[in-house]
């Protein structure tokens, strides 16, 4: 793989789960940011969710995993803050796969992901990570995290 | 290059040391919701510190992001006094998160467009994560300010004491004047204006009075601090002296 194929590469990645929400694939959650070949070596880029996210390592290692077990090892990764994150690069397929594993995805009106009613309400706008905040559904009575927009 | 790398030095040095305060509450929140919310904000301060401290560490070559946390005394840290302010009750570290949140609110909202490209960036990443601070901190001196008689008094109490600790947020030293001149750093006194109409308006829904400006406390720029910081360093920083090559 010395071509410089990056479609190869992003196809790889997108086999990466996302370690803390194994549903999406960290393409999918948006954290690559780009792929570049020069020099006879792939550059990737990636971004974090929140700056203190614990899982950027993890994926950074997870990453490097596939991409070794696949025969590929002139690549770089690199971290890059800017663009910031934001939760508007999740596409809508990533964000129904996020309803069905039981997490809210980001929107302005959060939807109950059991029931989908929009009656529901903020607990907290902290979770179990950097990026989810913990809601109440007050139909279903079902208390279920969403995806903070940002 | 030296003012690039204290002037990224001292945001950094704010993130880190008001984080450790963060991690002193876990297990000891007063709710399992603000357990995790104050154990998240701490998270999200050591992720900013963590980029400020790699830049400034490309910036000067000599230590690392570790070192720099890890291996400075107290008289090396240039963070505002007000962040290393013990946590008291809960409502003392609400009260000086928000006051502390309101200002860097507006700081990193004015670094995001510094002529220095890494500065802006991580402004503009650690702006989202301060954004929700800063909404965080509001709610709660608003919760406890307007709440029975006794939080009122209690966070009152915390205002009048740490008030001293805000004047360091709008004072400008050479490093800082170089830094604006070149583009790259805010004009901390312009944001003043904006901090008072923020501080203001919550101090009034809080139903709290806002203190007198009197004695202001001083120093941070120079390694100036309060007795607190030396006892935080020593915690934080005690396994990575003890044990210099410990891996995680």
């Amino acid at each position: 793989m010395q071509s410089g194929n990056t479609k190869y590469i992003w196809e790889l990645l997108n086999s990466v789960p996302d370690p803390e929400i194994p549903v999406i694939s960290v393409v999918e959650l948006g954290v690559v940011r780009d792929v570049t070949f020069k020099d006879n070596s792939f550059k990737i880029c990636i971004t974090p969710t929140y700056s203190g996210c614990p899982a950027v390592k993890t994926f950074t290692d997870d990453i490097k995993t596939c991409l070794v077990e696949n025969g590929i090892n002139n690549f770089k990764i690199e971290l890059v803050y800017s663009p910031a994150w934001t939760t508007d690069w999740m596409s809508e397929k990533t964000k129904e796969k996020l309803k069905k594993f039981g997490i809210a995805p980001p929107a302005k009106v959060v939807l109950c992901p059991l029931c989908s009613s929009q009656n529901t309400q903020l607990i907290s706008e902290f979770g179990a990570t950097a990026c989810k905040a913990m809601h109440k559904c007050l139909d279903c009575l079902e208390p279920f995290e969403a995806f903070k927009c940002i | 290059m030296k003012d690039l790398y204290i002037y990224t030095l001292r945001i950094a040095d704010c993130s880190l040391i008001l984080g450790q305060r963060m991690c002193e509450w876990c297990s000891k929140g007063p709710t399992l919701e603000e357990d995790i919310a104050l154990s998240n904000i701490g998270l999200d301060l050591f992720g900013q510190a963590n980029g400020f401290y790699e830049y400034a560490s490309k910036i000067n070559g000599d230590k690392s992001a570790d070192e720099l946390a890890f291996k400075r005394n107290e008289r090396e840290f240039f963070n505002f006094q007000i962040s290393e302010q013990k946590n008291e009750h809960f409502g003392t570290t609400m009260v000086r998160n928000f006051l502390r949140d309101a200002f860097k609110y507006l700081f990193y909202t004015e670094l995001k467009s510094s002529k220095d490209e890494t500065l802006a960036a991580l402004a503009s990443k650690s702006i989202k994560e301060v954004k929700y601070h800063l909404r965080h901190s509001t709610n709660w001196v608003i919760r406890l300010g307007d709440g029975t008689n006794e939080s009122n008094i209690k966070v009152q109490k915390s205002l009048d004491f740490l008030w001293q600790f805000t004047g360091e947020f709008f004072e400008m030293d050479e490093v800082d004047e170089k830094m604006l001149k070149k583009g790259i750093g805010v004009d901390n006194k312009r944001l003043k204006s904006e901090w008072d109409k923020i501080v203001n308006d919550t101090i009034d829904k809080a139903k709290l009075k806002k203190p007198k400006d009197g004695y202001m406390a001083t120093g941070s720029k120079k390694g100036i601090h309060t007795e607190h910081l030396g006892l935080l360093l020593a915690e934080m920083q005690y396994l990575p002296r003890a044990y210099p090559d410990a891996k995680w």
